[in-house]
């Protein structure tokens, strides 16, 4: 009688092949792409890696969610690093995925290049969206490393060229994990803090791995969100990130944001002493002109018709009241000329003048005779000489 | 735009002002007695103005939270 061989239990026999297949395959890299691509709540992450013959369960747990490093999804090719293992409820085995990436060209470039495409078809890098800087922020918030020559870099280049002005740093940690969430709750931060005019979110170069925070899709949205305008300073000038593209304004390195980000003092002193100047000049033109309006209009024939006028009814007076003393005195001196004239010839009849020259004059009574015709014989006479009276009778 | 006290206008709209007093003025059509009220008005804008630019020395504060998660600013010594 042969002896059945003695019965596993199921569990039995997954524990088994859960040991023998955990421990022949600790350490694999596949190639593959991705399907049913699923972010469960919990944060784990499950998908189906699969090519044309075969497929293979995938999972990545929420603590290596950050080994995710780009937006993934179904399609896309990867290569990835884990390790095999039995789930035993449902005697399925799948992979636990430690490290994923794309497969073919660098992986965070193509993380880059898909957030990229994704963000501008959201309108996130349009320009109408771009918030004017104001020309003379007074406070400037700047988020970047407390470690490192940045700070110290772009302080320099803002007291050199305008100093007036007052700058809130946040520090925040620029690079690895934590980065981008930091940088993120520095922007929300300098957004609630008030009184900002502009903000620097920026570092200094480094590997695109350094840079990462700033391709970071929150830290994308958070720029884009931001009320205050954000001037992106990230690594070197041939670093472009997406929050250059997101930002206000991209500045080429932390040196040149804080070039951009206020006016040369100097310029804006010349410009102030311009104002000044062309205000003294056009009023000292205005009042010189005015002085010489005011000249001009007392010289103008219509504002001088009065005085002329007057002038001339008093040169025509003048001219009357001489017209008028000479015809008088003419009329005097006539008047004078003719009285004397008759006087002349009243004189000449004076009797007593022709008396002195020998003639008499016959009088009766008071009366003169004038004819001999009036005398009769015995009529008594008077006649008269120059020097006196002698009484006659008529023979 | 009316004319404010200048130490409480930004220095934005002191220069702004002085902009739109140097335009009305350059123009011409502004009556004498207001003219004059405006050029002394720019005067001491300018003077304000240039006041700011020349004496005013960089500020720096560390903005932190306290421990209800308030705002501080921490004076921090130019580095």
């Amino acid at each position: 009688m042969t002896l059945e061989p003695l019965a596993l239990t199921v569990t039995e026999i997954t524990r088994r092949i859960k040991h023998s297949l955990e421990s022949s395959f600790t350490s694999l890299v596949i190639q593959g792409e991705i399907s049913n691509f699923k972010r469960h709540t919990s944060g784990h992450i499950y998908f189906t890696l699969k090519d044309e013959g075969a497929q293979l369960s995938a999972v990545v747990w929420r603590s290596r969610a950050h080994a995710l490093t780009f937006q993934a999804e179904d399609g896309m090719k990867v290569v990835i690093t884990g390790r095999l293992t039995l789930y035993e409820v449902r005697g399925a085995y799948q992979i636990e995925v430690s490290s994923i990436r794309l497969a073919g060209i660098g992986e965070l470039q193509v993380a880059f290049e898909y957030l990229k495409r994704k963000l501008a078809a959201e309108g996130l890098f349009d320009p109408e969206h771009k918030k004017p800087l104001p020309y003379y922020p007074e406070r400037i918030g700047i988020i970047t490393s407390p470690t490192g020559a940045v700070l110290h870099d772009m302080l320099n280049i803002l007291r050199r060229r305008f100093p007036a002005i007052e700058v809130i740093f946040r520090p925040a940690t620029m690079q690895g994990a934590g980065a981008a969430n930091d940088i993120v709750n520095g922007i929300d931060d300098l957004n609630r803090v008030g009184g900002i005019d502009v903000m620097i979110v920026g570092r200094g170069g480094g590997s695109i791995e350094d840079l990462w925070a700033f391709n970071d899709e929150r830290v994308a949205r958070a720029i884009f969100n931001s009320e205050v305008p954000v001037v992106s300073a990230v690594g070197h000038e041939i670093d472009f990130t997406i929050a250059d593209f997101v930002a206000d304004l991209r500045a080429p390195t932390p040196s040149a944001a804080a070039e951009l980000v206020v006016r040369d003092r100097n310029a804006v002193l010349a410009n102030v002493r311009d104002y000044w100047y062309t205000i003294h000049e056009t009023m000292t033109t205005m009042l010189i002109h005015r002085k010489k309006h005011v000249r001009h209009l007392l010289q103008t024939y219509s504002f001088n018709k009065p005085i002329d006028l007057l002038r001339q009814y008093s040169q025509r007076v003048d001219e009357l009241d001489r017209g008028l003393s000479s015809a008088m005195s003419h009329r005097l001196a006539l008047l004078h000329s003719s009285s004397q004239s008759l006087h002349h010839r009243i004189a000449a009849l004076d009797p007593a003048l022709v008396l002195k020259r020998g003639y008499t004059m016959v009088l009766r009574g008071n009366e003169v005779v004038g004819s001999a015709t009036e005398l009769d014989t015995g009529d008594k006479i008077e006649i008269k000489f120059s020097d006196g009276v002698v009484p006659s009778k008529i023979l | 735009m009316t004319s404010k006290n200048p130490q409480k206008q930004t220095f934005e709209e002191s220069l702004l002002r002085l902009e739109e007093l140097v335009t009305k003025l350059e123009q011409g059509e502004v009556p004498l007695e207001d003219s004059i009220k405006m050029y002394e008005e720019g005067l001491t804008l300018s003077k304000a103005c240039i006041t700011k630019l020349t004496q005013a020395e960089l500020k720096l504060k560390k903005l932190s939270k306290d421990i209800d998660g308030n705002f501080q600013f921490l004076d921090q010594e130019a580095e």
